[in-house]
């Protein structure tokens, strides 16, 4: 079977893409060469071509959550969104830390989307999550995981940490981090500040933060081996990183697109749909995160996709969950990045597919000769409003529920296998 | 009433004070003046909202402002029902949207409701047609203290709030009455000091319309007004203080303090009193003391809060 994708716009440039099979023969610039005889022809012209995308951080809350959101819903958002893998959270019911809830989730997978988008499970880092003894790593990585975090519930006992790091790491599965000091943040239903102040409820310090990944890198460092920062809210975690990277630790890191698109002022009003864990921060912390993506400081962009059901979030901010819902947004929340100008299409590239890979160790896309044909295009001026006619996820809490976003994908392409 | 008739009151809801204009304190502070000649009366009560429901929905128990909020309904004729976390399905898990509705569907016209959670009654008014009264929501806000306090003062003060200054005193960081005071105030053009351990002071008060102090000798100089602000007993469990001795050496508010103060110096707080802890005990009963005149203008307030609402009508003068 082979597939050609004509007159497609990749970083600028008209281009053709020639796919063999599972994997990419060529990208020449458009026109240079007639399709093969026989070759199915998709006609780009106006779409911009990417390759598939890499969601280093959802929850599909299946098992035990699937009123919010199950393994085929959750699927279904991402092969919309343009993601190609995702990796899910451990913090399901039960949670993910026996090698039969990983099988289980691999199965539902299997089930509702054979042939993608592939879903790579994280495994609990301790049993439960409950932050006391480490999870059995290895029958979790035999099962099918490839990587591992207590995400969702900070891990408050620095020894505990240190141990998982080095048990993983004879395993080949890197730690990711939650990073929040579970004490100087307790409580907390937003970022501490001037908003929180101002509505009268209790917020979290962002130093809580930045205490924790201080932590995780001063250990990364001590035992020579990597670690992954998640969804970094704070400029203060910035400079930790910086620093930690500037030592030579193996340490890399993700934000999410509302870190680099709204601050605390989005929950004025109580605004329940902008509560989030970490919070949002301030607009200083906002303009820092934009500038430690575009430099790369920042590795990875993530969703932390959290969906919820609208019963949940309709509520006083303190009733209400953490989370926003993401898959279906993100490429249309990062494009608006890049109409900004605050990101190029290259980065893109570096922050959703390249990096995650690198830092995972999963197969990519670069549009070279035998790289796996994962990709999608999109017209990038296409006006679309999140709601529920427009959305994949179960779940619709976002605070850009309504508004006009930009950038629709228009068919994505998994190992050669188109399943949008 | 108000000698401009061309005024009308534009607010479905009393949620913040941050909502009121100028011009809507002052009308119903003139407002919360004529009842007062009511309260004055041999004979309290008269028949302005006869036949109007008024529900009182304290989650959040205080005895104090809900019997307010009750007198001043009941002086006015109209028919209060209350209702208690523990009367409603609240504590049996429903959420405070079902718990609305509920509500909704008796045909109040008005409802009051205090609250442990910031913005519950912001949530509630969104949700409701008929007016809704925030008689305090969580740290948030406490519009109706606010006011009874502006009442408070105004009488004292000869109704000139610019040109002086009121210093609020305690726990600011958990204090709704001390939020709603600082913007009423302000907006009046009266200076505001907070005097508070920093432990006690909460996120962005940098930022706020006020000058900040720790030490109390130095915040109470020169000041027309103190306000007291009640300690939460519970917070001393999440270590905001080291003990209260210690908080009432520093932070009591005593007769050489006012010494320091404006000559003709008010004090204020909203009760209940810890005496001796917050405020000395003679200051509280002391002619300086405002105490009990609260109490009379919370009634009065609380009537014209409950008036503006109950007859509003949608863009008409009431
Ligand atoms: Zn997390």
């Amino acid at each position: 079977m082979t597939l050609c994708i004509t007159n497609a716009r990749h970083l600028g440039a008209p281009v053709d893409l020639l796919v063999d099979g599972d994997r990419v023969r060529t990208m020449t610039p458009a026109g240079q060469h007639p399709a093969p005889d026989g070759c199915e022809v998709f006609d780009a012209v106006g779409l911009v071509l990417m390759p598939g995308f890499i969601d280093a951080h959802v929850h599909l809350r299946e098992p035990g959550f699937e009123y919010k959101e199950d393994i085929a819903s959750g699927l279904a958002a991402a092969a919309h969104g343009g993601f190609s893998a995702v990796l899910c959270m451990a913090n399901t019911k039960p949670v993910n830390d026996t090698a039969s809830v990983t099988s289980f989730m691999l199965e539902r997978a299997a089930q509702s989307h054979p042939f993608g988008p592939r879903l790579h499970p994280v495994a609990a880092a301790t049993v439960g999550l409950n932050g006391e003894g480490m999870a059995p790593l290895a029958e979790l990585k035999e099962a099918g995981c490839v990587a591992v975090s207590n995400d969702g519930r900070p891990v408050e006992n620095a020894e505990l940490v240190r141990r998982v790091m080095e048990y993983a790491a004879d395993l080949g599965l890197i730690f990711i981090d939650h990073c929040e000091d579970p004490r100087l943040a307790g409580g907390w239903l937003m970022n501490e500040g001037e908003v929180s102040g101002f509505l009268g409820v209790k917020g979290q310090p962002a130093v809580s933060e930045a205490a924790q990944a201080a932590r995780d890198i001063m250990l990364a460092e001590y035992l020579g081996l990597p670690v992954h920062i998640a969804h970094v809210s704070a400029g203060l975690t910035l400079d930790v990183i910086a620093w930690g990277k500037a030592r030579g630790v193996q340490v890399s890191a993700e934000t999410c697109p509302h870190y680099l698109l709204l601050d605390d002022s989005a929950l004025a009003g109580y605004n329940t749909a902008a509560k989030v864990s970490p919070p949002l921060r301030g607009a200083t912390d906002r303009e820092a995160l934009c500038r430690a993506v575009k430099k790369g400081l920042i590795d990875i962009l993530v969703t932390d996709h959290a969906p919820h059901a609208a019963h949940e979030k309709d509520g006083t901010l303190d009733e209400a969950p953490c989370g926003i819902t993401g898959l279906d947004l993100a490429l249309s929340l990062t494009w608006n990045l890049v109409r900004e100008n605050m990101l190029a299409e290259a980065d893109m590239h570096r922050l959703w597919c390249k990096r995650p890979a690198e830092i995972f160790r999963l197969p990519w896309n670069g549009f070279a000769p035998g790289d796996p044909a994962d990709f999608f295009l999109f017209d990038p001026d296409e006006v679309w409003t999140p709601g529920p006619d427009t959305m994949h996820s179960k779940s619709r809490n976002t605070p850009f529920l309504g508004q006009n976003l930009h950038g629709r994908v228009k068919g994505h392409w998994i190992g050669g296998r188109r399943v949008v | 009433m108000n000698a401009d008739n061309r005024y009308y009151w534009p607010h479905k809801d009393l949620l913040d004070v941050t909502q009121l204009s100028g011009m809507d304190t002052l009308h119903l502070l003139d407002l919360a003046a004529s009842f007062q000649e009511i309260n004055r009366r041999p004979l309290k009560k008269v028949p302005t909202l006869k036949g109007k429901t008024v529900v009182l929905f304290f989650v959040e128990n205080s005895t104090r402002t809900k019997t307010s909020f009750d007198v001043a309904a009941k002086r006015l004729s109209a028919d209060t029902y209350s209702l208690t976390k523990s009367g409603s399905s609240l504590n049996k898990g429903e959420s405070l949207k079902d718990t609305a509705l509920t509500l909704q569907a008796m045909g109040p016209d008005v409802i009051v409701m205090r609250h442990a959670s910031s913005g519950a009654a912001a949530y509630l008014a969104k949700g409701l047609s008929c007016a809704v009264v925030n008689g305090g929501d969580g740290w948030h806000a406490h519009p109706t203290q606010a006011l009874l306090d502006c009442f408070s003062l105004r009488e004292a003060w000869e109704g000139r709030f610019a040109g002086r200054t009121l210093l609020i005193l305690g726990d600011i960081a958990h204090s709704r009455v001390a939020r709603s005071n600082v913007h009423l105030f302000s907006m009046l053009g009266t200076r505001v000091r907070l005097c508070a351990p920093r432990t006690l002071l909460p996120a962005g008060v940098e930022n706020w319309p006020v000058e900040i102090f720790s030490d109390l000798s130095r915040a109470a100089r020169n000041v027309d007004a103190v306000m007291c602000l009640r300690l939460q007993l519970e917070r001393q469990q999440v270590r905001l203080l080291p003990d209260l001795a210690e908080y009432s050496r520093r932070y009591c508010l005593g007769s050489a303090h006012l010494a320091m103060a404006g000559t003709d110096v008010k004090v204020l707080h909203p009760g209940p009193l810890n005496r001796g802890l917050e405020i000395a005990d003679d200051i509280a009963d002391a002619p300086a003391s405002l105490v009990l005149n609260q109490v009379a203008a919370g009634v009065s307030t609380r009537m014209a809060v409950l008036y503006l609402l109950a007859t509003r009508r949608d863009g008409k003068p009431t």
